[in-house]
């Protein structure tokens, strides 16, 4: 089995504002993500030699993004994977580079989510199939996403002994670290402190998650270009480098398999595994001097520091009690202020958490700037615990 | 001989206090409560309940023909019957038959079954009758009229009644009716629907059947007889000559209200709960006419007390907090919409597929490893042997709660949804919706039964799945 570790370079990004874009459609954002992207990279529109485009639910075929940039009849291809599509897109076009088909590729990701008319999610009912896989019966709880990860936080809580109100307060440090992170982040959906108050005050989505521990629901649009590795000093001084493209599909073990936890996600824990392994990583709580990870819920964010073991099993109380993943800690996790502020627009978050590490990386990150950072990881799942998707991309300069 | 083998009963766990209703439209306290079908029961998940109570257990194989009774199944063409016998995992070549539209159904069903077995065209048949009833806002009606269900086994073996006769009038009258075109059940004024309608009537078919089969009223333990209200009965069963403190069977209008189709039978497993060896029972129901029947208790009726029924299910209740969320369950009032995407149509072909799993609850286990799996797999999640399967059946295993919580942003008609995952004994999980809850009795560990509910009514068609409760003690 191969490995795609430094054989393709990330040389330009870009990445609109995330949050209530009212006076744009995915066309505007879809441009304004790739001419960054062209821009910082150096290279001209036409030096794309084929793109890979993710989208949840805001278009079909390459076509959405061959009419607004141009792509004049180039091989352009519609990947789709949940929450986790963005990570998919650049995937699709890290291993086409390296493959040696293409020298440059486009990986872009957008979502429209905010013309719905709705709060959260605009398909209630497709994720039915994530918990019971019985297509249009409908016979499956009625949820909303907020209560599948709702049920690991409960579960957690029990495990682990910790009474549900103190629980909700842990939760809520988690949301205060992001927003702190947010509040310094321009392109951020939200962009203010908060609380711990405030997060335990605000309205009850589904208990025991609360309006705060909840990530926002966003449009945007981000793109990266992907070279060789070892054509990547033509375009830049500081390209980053791939270490690691890892993807775990779980096989809805967690309705199937009663003894399935709920107390974690196993498939962030085994793209974590196969990731560092492919890295080359043995202690990814030091090596790794920066992670944006899937905060779609505060009780996500917390499991994952344990999935990807940068804490022990039921220790991530002490860890957020220490501060340790906060922007001056031990990791800084979520320096953009992650899903919780930065925004979700599903396929394009994958491509946002890059975009962080990359410029993290390049040490252009501004007031949220970590210090000598040399390894990011990014984190995106897609589907909800028991029945997920998860891809971990490790780059390093 | 024919008779009754086993009976059940349901009776919904919600009650509405009758004075709350009043308070509402600032009438007199009224006294007493009725149940209410929580807003994801009808009659045919409660005939379900009523019929899993009588069954206790028993295989279902064994039935031949199912009749359900009532004057509100949920569809007014497509068989109620198929439904209920399809989820209580009966064979396919039985016959299932809707007895509806005469508060009288859920004893024409009891003639029927009577007939048949007699006549030797089926040796065991399940009767279930159960109503879910509406009267408009603020009217006598809606104080009346209860939810709930009974469901009786029929047959000429193991007999724990003997039905010794049967006596029915036909009476054609316009006294409480609803047509095809109405929500609400009306009534004429009740001058005119006692002194032409019920009283006349039951004093007509009961001097009737007491002639025919040369009884008296003190040959009697127990008359049951259904009454519109708490008192109705009274009068006509003095004017028989039965004596109203002993003799006659409460008509639970206190407790559970006027059930319609349902109320005779629930009436009479309440007097079977009660029933000695030997006991000869009266039971006499209404509507369009009058059916009475007269039945003997057999000693092996101490065998059959081993379910819920009526004392089980009044005992066990949880009180409605407000006459809005009654009139918000019924549809009565409109409430603003949650701000999500509207629900949408389940496939008929899907569902068509799906109604072994879906319906009875079949799941499968694998004969590899023994790891039972729902929805039923072709390969093992556990040990992903292939085509290694046998049918295993959910329904009735016990269960608790392995996680939950409590949903307020999903629609639902009585948020929050309390989404659930429930692990069985035994192995097996499913994820499903809790009812019949109190938001602050919900823990992880604690021990759920699963209980037959529709999930949603879209594009015309009521879907049907399984929900987890609280155990029901």
């Amino acid at each position: 089995m191969g490995s795609i570790k430094d054989r393709v370079a990330i040389i330009g990004m870009g990445c609109t504002k995330f949050g209530e874009l009212w006076d744009m459609d995915c066309k505007d954002m879809i441009i304004d993500a790739a001419y960054e992207a062209y821009e910082d990279a150096g290279i001209d529109p036409k030096d794309i030699q084929a793109a890979w485009m993710g989208t949840y639910v805001s278009g079909y075929t390459g076509s959405m993004i061959a009419e607004p940039l141009k792509l004049m009849y180039k091989p352009v291809t519609r990947v789709e994977n949940m929450c986790a599509t963005g990570s998919e897109a650049l995937r699709n076009a890290c291993y086409a580079v390296a493959a040696g088909i293409y020298d440059i590729a486009l990986a872009i990701g957008f979502e429209k989510l905010k013309d719905t008319g709705y709060s959260g999610l605009p398909d209630s009912e497709l994720a039915v199939e994530f918990v019971l896989g019985k297509t249009d019966t409908y016979r499956a709880p009625t949820f909303s996403t907020p209560a599948q990860f709702a049920l690991m936080a409960n579960k957690y809580f029990a495990e682990y002994g910790i009474d549900p109100d103190e629980g909700r307060e842990l939760l809520a440090k988690i949301a205060v670290k992001n927003h702190h992170n947010g509040a310094l982040s321009p392109k951020a959906h939200f962009q203010r402190e908060i609380t711990i108050e405030q997060a335990l005050k605000a309205p009850m989505v589904a208990y025991p998650l609360g309006l705060y521990d909840c990530c926002g629901v966003s449009d945007g649009s981000a793109a990266a270009v992907v070279v060789r590795s070892d054509m990547a000093k033509k375009f830049r001084d500081d390209p980053i480098y791939i270490k690691a493209l890892q993807i775990c599909q779980g096989p809805r073990e967690g309705s199937l398999n009663y003894e399935w936890g709920y107390t974690n996600m196993e498939e962030t824990y085994r793209a974590g595994i196969a990731a560092y392994k492919e890295a080359g990583i043995n202690n990814p709580r030091k090596e790794i001097s920066i992670a944006e990870v899937h905060d779609c819920f505060t009780i996500t964010e917390a499991t994952i520091y344990e999935d990807l073991q940068f804490t022990p099993r039921g220790k991530a109380k002490e860890d957020i009690e220490a501060g340790s993943f906060s922007l001056d800690g031990e990791l800084p996790i979520n320096t953009d202020g992650g899903l919780k502020c930065f925004g979700h627009p599903l396929g394009a978050s994958g491509l946002r958490m890059m975009y962080e590490v990359y410029k993290q990386l390049q040490e252009k990150a501004g007031p949220r700037q970590v210090k000598n950072p040399s390894l990011g990881l990014s984190h995106n799942i897609g589907g909800v615990p028991g029945s997920g998707v998860c891809s971990i991309i490790i780059a390093g300069n | 001989m024919v008779g009754i083998t086993s009976y059940g009963a349901y009776i919904p766990i919600f009650r509405l206090s009758r004075a709350d209703i009043s308070k509402g439209w600032g009438g007199p306290p009224y006294g007493g409560e009725k149940a209410v079908a929580n807003f994801d029961e009808d009659s045919i998940t409660m005939a379900v309940a009523a019929a899993r109570d009588c069954m206790n257990g028993m295989d279902s194989k064994t039935i031949d023909a199912l009749y359900f009774a009532s004057t509100s199944s949920p569809y007014k063409e497509k068989q109620a019957a198929a439904t209920i016998s399809a989820v209580l995992d009966m064979r396919s070549e039985i016959f299932s038959m809707d007895i509806s539209q005469s508060l009288r159904a859920g004893t024409n069903a009891l003639a029927a079954a009577m007939d048949s077995i007699n006549s030797k065209s089926a040796q065991n048949i399940m009767v279930c009758a159960a109503d879910i009833r509406l009267g408009l806002p603020n009217g006598p009606r809606e104080l009346a009229y209860g939810d709930g269900a009974a469901a009786f086994m029929l047959g000429s073996e193991n007999l724990i009644a003997t039905i010794d006769g049967k006596y029915s009038i036909s009476d054609e009258i316009i006294d409480v009716w609803r047509s095809d075109k109405d929500t609400y059940v009306r009534s004429w004024e009740d001058r005119f629907t006692k002194d032409k309608g019920y009283n006349k009537i039951v004093f007509e078919a009961v001097s009737g059947a007491l002639k025919k089969y040369k009884l008296k009223p003190k040959d009697f333990s127990k008359a049951v007889f259904y009454s519109p209200d708490g008192r109705a009965v009274g009068s006509v069963a003095r004017k028989l000559g039965f004596d109203i403190k002993t003799q006659i069977q409460d008509a639970m209008y206190d407790t559970v209200g006027n059930t319609g189709a349902a109320l005779a039978p629930m009436l009479l497993a309440a007097a079977l709960e009660e029933a000695k060896p030997g006991d000869r029972l009266l039971l006499v129901s209404y509507g369009d006419g009058c059916d009475v029947f007269i039945l003997t208790v057999t000693p092996e009726i101490e065998s059959a007390k081993n379910k819920r029924g009526i004392k089980g299910h009044l005992k066990s209740k949880k009180m409605l907090t407000s006459y809005e969320k009654y009139l918000r369950w019924r549809d009565i009032i409109s409430v603003e919409p949650a701000p999500r995407p509207p629900l949408q149509v389940p496939s008929a072909v899907a569902l068509w597929r799906d109604r072994k799993g879906g319906l009875a609850l079949y799941g499968s286990k694998c004969k590899n490893c023994g790891t039972p799996q729902y929805p039923a797999q072709k390969i093992c999640i556990k040990c992903q042997a292939k085509d290694q399967f046998e049918d295993y059946c959910f329904a009735n295993r016990n269960a608790t709660l392995f996680t939950f919580s409590h949903d307020n942003l999903a629609p639902a008609i009585d948020p929050p949804v309390t989404v659930s995952v429930v692990n069985f004994e035994g192995g097996g999980r499913i994820q499903c919706d809790m009812t019949d809850r109190e938001i602050g009795e919900v823990q992880v560990g604690m021990p759920v039964e699963m209980t037959f509910r529709k999930i949603r009514y879209t594009g015309g068609i009521y879907d049907y799945w399984w929900k987890c409760m609280p155990l029901r003690t």
